[in-house]
This record gives structure tokens, sequence and C-alpha cells, in this order.
């Protein structure tokens, strides 16, 4: 029987990781990462996790590198990091998943500086949304630890590395109750890994051949087709994982409530637990809205995405990153799986950095969006400081020179005097 | 390198395989040689990295009984070796990034010990650009883990593939694409750049050697030694690059020792930061015997000449063979350190 404990997310997802037995570990800390990393660590100190090597590498580009030696090596390898982290390793990430290895890696998602920060927000994994690796996004703590069972086995399934983001902070460091699979579920549910190619001295191969212009197209075509097949794969793991353990996880999209539901939410990460609330208030009080929990964001689910929010009048996609100067990026994505429908889709950003996204605040978005009162040809920020932008836009205009972070910090009495 | 042949040719040092012993002859000498990089690559006419590679890769190979694997970096020996489909490498090999080759061997040394498997090793190799400039984070990383792993740079003294710029490993006064011999300091500075064998020996790490392609049976000796151990260890092997030094493709070998013969490149043994053996000057040449016949000095012998910049470059020369004790007569490195 699967322990039902109180347990902090980042322990709960290391016991997950140990229990899916991974040869090696290579990582370096990065907050807010660390509780996971350290974790195993001590799992495999104790001889909890055994065989085991974790390396204690010198960065993130270390970090993955590594990782690359072992998973071609044929062995079980596991990573973690966050924000300023992956983009250290974005140079490997590409070619992991362009030499196709199977490499799990948690991503405890994490802002991008400057100005430097150590919240939560979706901008690191999201700018690698490109790196050609699968990216499943954790809903909760119990979501994160059944993800990395699930991924490991897709990765390896595939031949593909995968990435497993979770909400900085908001799951990492959150104590609540977890199943943790016991090892022998984990064992019948996860086979031994079989590497589809490894370097192997009995048979030499060369693995990572230089690719000219007569065959390169056709390598990416055949990644492309190759993370498709996710599409495929993901569901039948979620349907197989749910069989196993008795309870539903996974897949590529959740739809909850969106049965006749005029106005949908679109969201990743944690945040959809806030907005599942605010749902159900609206449709106590008669208002047919829905949320769409987007599991899988690479490779992006785009039938799943368009039959699930097909018949609404508008969506509303609440993410916690942003293109900047373009928009939305899940909201681009979701334009793309609604094209030629009369859909309307608003892009609105939330919780940048850290900042909560609260049930108050979704709900006043979505008063507003029920009330047409949200353009939905601009891009929206939800609880902007309006007051902070708005005298720095006008500092800009009078040509006062200055970072803006300072300047709007003390604007808002947080340094300085306040005399400027 | 311990060999006791029995007879020198006449007025050379060099000794015909058939003299020796069988046990000390060449790697390359024997039938059985594994060809770890084998014919069909595309390396220049007179390249010394390929020379050094296959010295290194098949002595390598005989000292494991062909277990091992290899990481290779982004550069010039990647490139020439792998164009698809094609490959000239007859043992495991990966390429993966351009600055993590010694990371990439880290993680495959890692997955042997996790498997059980330490009787397959690992050996990684990269250019002096890989080595001393972008891949030296993880380079030092996996010295101070002590990772069971040879890792060997060929050293040519600048990025070749990319079309000969200045790197980390590049002397004072070499011309280079971006260090051109142009104005009153031509060529590459004076006062910069690292040389690695002597950070490595910092890591006191269980072995450092450094070699050239002009004594290429001690490249082998050293190889065998490197093998002979585990944990971090390094090899920095010499290697002129006809192309970017603009020496005659025929000279290859004659540059790479007057490297040697001059003091310019010591060539030394260290175990865990202690120098062990120092291979001694046999006919000391001044350094413009050695600058001369590079295209990428030619602006020292022009005119006017730079005899000035000439006498420079042989005061770096004779600190080296003071400092190693390069010299027959100089007491050498070892008793500087008592």
């Amino acid at each position: 029987m699967p322990v039902r404990s109180q347990i902090e997310g980042s322990q709960a997802v290391a016991r997950a990781v140990a229990r899916c037995r991974p040869q090696v570990v290579a990582a370096y800390p990065i907050s807010p990462q660390t509780h996971i990393v350290e974790s195993l660590a001590d799992l495999v100190r104790t001889g909890e996790l055994d065989p085991c090597e974790y390396l204690m590498v010198e960065s993130e580009l270390g970090a993955m590198s590594a990782c690359i030696g072992s998973s071609a090596m044929g062995s079980r390898t596991y990573t973690a990091t966050a924000s300023q982290g992956l983009l250290f390793m974005a140079e490997a990430l590409f070619n992991a998943s362009g030499l196709g290895l199977p490499i799990v890696m948690t991503v405890a998602n994490r802002a991008i500086g400057a100005p430097i920060n150590i919240w939560n927000d979706h901008s690191d994994s999201m700018s690698m949304r490109d790196s050609g690796w699968v990216q499943l996004f954790a809903s909760s703590n119990q979501e994160a630890v059944d993800l990395h069972v699930q991924a490991f086995r897709l990765a390896e399934r595939l031949s593909l590395p995968v990435m497993v983001c979770m909400d900085g902070f908001v799951l990492t460091h959150a104590v609540e109750q977890v199943d943790v699979p016991e090892q022998d579920e984990v064992d019948a549910f996860l086979p031994p890994f079989t590497p589809r190619q490894q370097l192997d001295p009995a048979q030499p191969v060369s693995i990572g051949a230089m690719v000219g212009p007569e065959a390169f197209t056709e390598v990416k075509y055949l990644m492309h087709a190759r993370q498709m097949q996710a599409l495929d794969e993901i569901p039948r793991i979620a349907a197989d994982f749910e069989a196993a353990f008795g309870r539903p996880a996974g897949g590529l999209v959740r739809p909850y409530r969106t049965d006749d539901a005029e106005t949908v939410v679109v969201a990743l990460g944690s945040q959809v637990g806030t907005i599942e609330v605010v749902v159900d208030q609206l449709r106590d009080e008669g208002h047919p809205v829905g949320l769409l929990d987007v599991t899988c964001f690479r490779p992006w689910p785009r039938d799943e995405v368009r039959r699930a929010l097909a018949g609404a009048a508008n969506v509303v996609v609440l993410e916690k990153a942003f293109a900047v100067g373009a928009g939305g990026i899940v909201g681009q994505n979701t334009r793309l799986a609604l094209a030629g429908t009369p859909t309307v889709v608003h892009d609105v950003v939330a919780g940048l950095g850290g900042r909560p996204v609260t049930a108050a605040a979704v709900r006043g978005l979505l008063d507003d969006v029920l009330a047409g009162r949200v353009d939905p040809h601009r891009l929206h920020f939800l609880g902007l400081r309006t007051d902070l932008v708005d005298g720095q836009l006008r500092r800009d205009a009078a040509s006062v020179p200055g970072p803006h972070a300072e300047s709007m910090l003390r604007e808002a009495g947080v340094i300085g005097s306040g005399s400027h | 390198m311990t060999v006791e042949p029995k007879l020198y040719q006449v007025d050379t040092f060099a000794v015909g395989n058939r003299l020796l012993d069988p046990a000390q002859r060449s790697e390359q000498a024997r039938a059985d040689r594994s060809n770890a990089i084998t014919s069909g690559h595309r390396a220049c006419q007179g390249c010394g990295e390929v020379l050094g590679a296959r010295y290194v890769l098949d002595a390598a190979m005989r000292a494991t009984g062909g277990n091992m694997v290899a990481a290779n970096a982004t550069g010039c020996l990647e490139v020439f070796s792998t164009p698809y489909p094609e490959t000239s490498w007859q043992l495991p090999w990966l390429h993966s990034l351009f600055g993590n080759a010694p990371a990439v061997a880290s993680g495959m040394a890692a997955a042997l010990r996790a498997q059980g498997r330490s009787d397959t090793r690992v050996v990684a190799q990269a250019g002096d650009g890989g080595t001393v400039d972008i891949g030296f984070g993880c380079l030092s990383g996996m010295f101070e883990r002590n990772d069971d792993v040879l890792f060997v740079c060929y050293d040519n003294e600048g990025y070749m593939n990319t079309g000969v710029q200045r790197s980390g490993a590049t002397p004072p006064a070499a011309r280079t694409a971006n260090t051109k011999a142009l104005g009153p300091e031509p060529g590459n500075a004076f006062g910069q750049g690292k040389f690695v064998p002597l950070i490595a020996m910092a890591h006191e790490i269980p072995y450092v050697a450094t070699a050239t392609v002009a004594d290429l049976r001690d490249l082998e000796a050293k190889v065998e030694t490197a093998m002979g151990m585990s944990g971090a260890r390094y090899l920095h092997v010499l290697v002129p690059c006809p192309l970017g030094w603009g020496s005659a493709s025929e000279d290859t070998i004659k540059v790479a020792r007057l490297a040697r013969e001059t003091g310019i490149f010591p060539v030394f043994e260290a175990e865990r930061g202690r120098i062990t053996a120092v291979s001694k000057i046999r006919r000391w040449q001044p350094v413009e015997e050695y600058l001369r016949i590079q295209r990428r000095y030619a602006h020292l012998f022009g005119e006017p000449r730079r005899d000035d910049i000439v006498a420079r470059i042989q005061a770096q020369a004779d600190h080296n063979i003071d400092r190693f004790g390069l010299l027959d007569d100089d007491p050498g490195y070892e008793q500087d350190q008592e």
C-alpha cells in the first residue's frame, strides 16, 4: 500500500525519482531545485538508492553534459535545475534532444533575471520550449510525483529527453499529503532501461557526427516525427498509470467543466487549482465557465486543445511567462489550435516572479472578461501596478535615464529616500 | 620512457623498431594495431593533430585491450573525422559540444561505475580551444573530482577549424586571423595566455604529461603510463598545424622537434602535482630556428626585422629551460622544489 504522508514536494519528487532507479544523477545547486537533489544525494549516501552515482558538477552545463555522457553509455540518468541554470544548460539541452537521449529532468520553475528573482514563474521552461524536450507541467505535488514515474517510461520508450516542470516554491517547498509510489509498484510500471543506441566497445558506433545540408532537414524532420509520437504515447502511459496506481495523472490536457462552457481558461502548473475554485464559484452562480489544464506543452497537443475548446466563445489563456515584444506564448499556441474558429483568445500574463495568482484576482479577471471589459487584441497583465509603470513611462518619455527596476522601486518607496 | 635500444642509427637519435625488443616497439609498428582513427578522414596534409590522435588512441586501445570509449569536443578532429554518413572512428565515440567534453567523459565514467563496468575506460579529447578556453570549467571540475578519465589536449595553439583565430594557448607574436601582423606590436600579445599542464598539476591529479608529435614513441609511452593509472589524467600534446602556423606540410615533425629543442615547449611528466621526469633538450637551438619556418612569425623577419620581439621569445624559451631544467647541466625543476 502506498504511504500517504505529509511531505515536502521536493522530498516527494526525490523519493519518486529514486524509486525509478536512476543510475546516474548529475546536478548543480540552484534555488528552488536544491531540496530535490540534496535529498537524492542523501539517498545515494545511505545506500537507499544503489547502484547510483551522484556527480557534483561545476555548473549546469556540466550537469547536462555529464547526463549526455551517462545516457549515451546506457545508464538511466536524471538531473534537476531551474531558471538561470536551465539557460546555462541551453546548448546541451538541444544536444541531448538531437542525440535522442532519454534523460529526465525536473525544472523547479523560476523567473529569469535581470532583475534577478528567485520566485516562481514559467519563463525558464518556456524559453526552452523549442529545445526538442518533451515538457510536462505538474499542477500539484501529487501530479509532480506521478509525472516523474511516467516521464522515465515515456523518455525511454521514445528515446527522447523529458522535462517535468513544477512550480518553484509553490510546489517544491509546499508540504502536503502525497502518495509516493512504493518501490515494487514503480518496478512493475517502469521496465529496466534498454537504450536504443549506446557506446559499447563490443559494437563501436560514432554518435554525434556532423551532418550537412544534404541530410540535416531529414534529421530534424525525424526529431519532430518522434516527438509527435509522444502525443500518442502520453495518453497510453497515463492510462496504464491509472490502472496500476488507481489515480489519474498525466495525459495531454485535462478539461475541467468545459462541457457547454462559453468561457474557458487555459493554464499550466499549480495555478490550475486556484482557477478550479473560481470556475466552481462562477458555475454555482450560473456562468458557463470551464478550465483546460495543459499538462503536456511540448509536443503541443493541438487537436486535443482544439477539441476541448471547441464551442467556447471566449478563451482566456492565463500564463506565467510571455514573449517580450510579441505577447503570450501559450496564447500563440492556443490560437494555432483554434485557427479557423470564431473563438476569441485573450492573452493574460500572471504570476511573474512569484506574484501570487489569487482566486480573487482570477475572479476579477473572469468578471471583466464576462462583462466584455478585456480587449482581446491587447496583452493583459493581471494585477499590474499601473501606478509604477505609468510613472516610469512618463519619466522615459521625459528622457530621464536609469534602470527601470531601480527607478520603480524608488517610486514605490522600497529603496532610497524617495526624493527624485 | 625507459627504452634501452641496442643500436642508434649513426648521427641521429632515431632507432629502428626492428632493433627494439618487441615489447618496446611502437604500437604503430604492430600489424594488429587498432587503427582507432582509420583512413579516409579529411585532415589537412601534414596535420599534427590527427597524427597525435592516431598514436594516442591506438596506444590507449592497446593498454585497455580495446575496452574503451571516447568523448570528443567539437573542432577539427571531430569535423574531419565524421562527415555524415562516414566515420573514421573504430572505437565507441561520442561528440557532444565544443565546451563540454570533460563533463561528457565524467558522465560516461559515472555510468560505467554505476554499471559495475570499471574495466571499460574513458578517454576524452579536444583541441586547445576546447580545453584551455571554452571547456576549461568542465575540465577543472573533472580534475577536482578525480573522475576516471584520460583527457588529451591536442594543442595547435589556436582556433584552426574556424579559420585560425587566437586561443588562450596561442603564443605571443604569432599571427592569427584576429591577431594580425598589424601595428607596432604585431601578432598575439605578450603577457597573456596560459599553460594548462601547470594548472592541471595544481589540481594534484594522478598524472599530467606533455608531449609532441616529434617523439611519438614517448607519446605512446605516456599514454600507456596514463592508462595504467586511475583517476583524472591529463596529456597535453603539441601538434603543429601547417594551415594555421604557415609551416610546410612535410615539416610538421621538424617544427614539433624544434619546439622542444628550443625550450619553447617543455616536455615533462608529473604525478600528484610534482614533476617526475623531464625530456632534456638534445641539441639546443635558438628560437629563431623554430620561428623562421612558420609564416605566422614572418613579420619578425621582414623589413624591418623585429629582433626585439625575437629576443623576447628567446627569453621565454630560456625561462622554460631554467624553470623545467631542460638542459643537461641544469639542476632542473624538481631540485627547485626542494
